[in-house]
């Protein structure tokens, strides 16, 4: 059961990615691309994930930390970016 | 993949979690993709998506604990994680588009006017 | 501020934060032997020696009990408003009344506002915004706005309330 749900939920996943993808294209605005990257990174948690049970290594979450700790900060930095880059004050 | 040897209760409940979190992700992505304005797109992404994964993250926490025997807590880590810090992240992307002055859809109530 | 290097508070500031990040370690490396143990308590001690000089004004939890309670109300309101917020991105979108409100607080510790913040973008159709440290408010927007002040008074009896309990 859990081998024929897999691919399933990969394929999900998948179509997830692909609409982030589709906002990072069209924008229209820098923050809607921030948004769109940081989604990514979320959706790329869950695609290592289910791929460590599809291939039964079960050592890929080292890999799924350090991602979510790299989107977490680099949307933090580019946010931070954004708010001391071209501010009136 | 050797999961035969699963009991079926297990796998149904691990099934489901892969599941509920894929589609509640995949609405997620939709909502950014598809609705009108910024302040609304902030919306799918911190909730939507992370509870999707936070639910592959336990299916896949079930479903290792099983095959190695004793349970292995670094995905639980990962969601933990991810529930603090989408909060973080939605608010700094939220002030950064405020900072922006970037326009609401029309009928935005009380709409700020800094 | 100096601390004398023979005092506890040098040594062993926070002996919990310790305990915790010695947990956080063999949650880590997921192996609970003797070994991962001392070298996790090891670092509990090493991590805040170093880090103490950057640390912000100790938050005061009060009481763990009620602390417990709000993050169990937390999950399942978390679970409800994925439920709403997944409706209404399915709808189509001129159904949709986004807005934005000003929540006046009435909690003033950092580390409590913080969590309160975190906690209106986790939860039903709202994200905090902006924190006005002036004014002591929260910009927060809402997908669904209906009534404001329905919004602030569910905000404040279902989160802030239990908050202040555990905070004061």
């Amino acid at each position: 059961m859990i081998a024929t749900i897999v691919p399933i939920a990969m394929a999900l996943f998948a179509v997830a990615a692909l609409l982030n993808l589709y906002r990072l294209a069209i924008g229209p605005d820098i923050v809607d691309r921030i948004l769109a990257l940081d989604t990514l990174m979320i959706n790329s948690i869950a695609l290592i994930v289910l791929s460590n049970i599809w291939m039964g290594f079960g050592m890929l979450f080292e890999l799924a930390l350090l991602i979510a700790l790299m989107g977490f900060v680099s949307t933090v930095a580019m946010s931070k970016y954004l708010l001391r880059g071209d501010v009136i004050e | 993949m050797t999961s035969i040897d699963m009991p079926w209760t297990l796998q149904l409940v691990i099934v489901g979690f892969l599941l509920f979190g894929a589609l509640v992700a995949l609405i997620g992505s939709w909502g950014l993709a598809k609705l009108p304005d910024i302040y609304t797109r902030l919306h799918g992404p911190t909730k939507a998506s992370t509870l999707g994964v936070g639910c592959t993250l336990i299916g896949s926490l079930l479903y290792f604990s099983h095959q190695q025997g004793g349970v292995s807590f670094q995905e639980a880590l990962v969601t933990i994680f991810l529930f603090a810090t989408a909060p973080v992240s939605a608010h700094m992307m939220g002030k950064a588009a405020l900072r922006r002055r970037l326009k609401g859809v029309p009928g935005t109530r009380n709409m700020p006017d800094r | 501020m100096t601390i004398s290097r023979r005092s506890r508070q040098y040594w062993l500031p926070r002996p919990l934060f310790s305990l915790f990040l010695a947990l956080l370690w063999l949650l880590m490396v997921n192996d609970f032997s003797m070994a991962h143990v001392l070298l996790g308590l090891a670092l509990g001690v090493a991590i805040p020696v170093v880090t103490h000089a950057f640390w912000p004004e100790e938050a005061k939890i009060k009481r763990p009990l009620p602390l417990l309670r709000y993050l169990l109300v937390l999950l399942l309101d978390i679970l409800r408003s994925n439920l709403v917020v997944a409706l209404r991105i399915l709808r189509p979108a001129r159904h949709l009344r986004p807005g934005f409100f000003v929540y006046p607080l009435t909690l003033d510790d950092d580390f409590a506002i913080t969590i309160l913040a975190s906690t209106i973008s986790l939860t039903p159709g709202t994200v905090s915004l902006h924190y006005d440290s002036e004014a002591n408010t929260l910009l927060v927007h809402a997908l669904h706005l209906e009534d404001e002040a329905e919004a602030i008074a569910s905000i404040r009896e279902r989160y802030e309330i239990p908050l202040e309990e555990i905070f004061r």
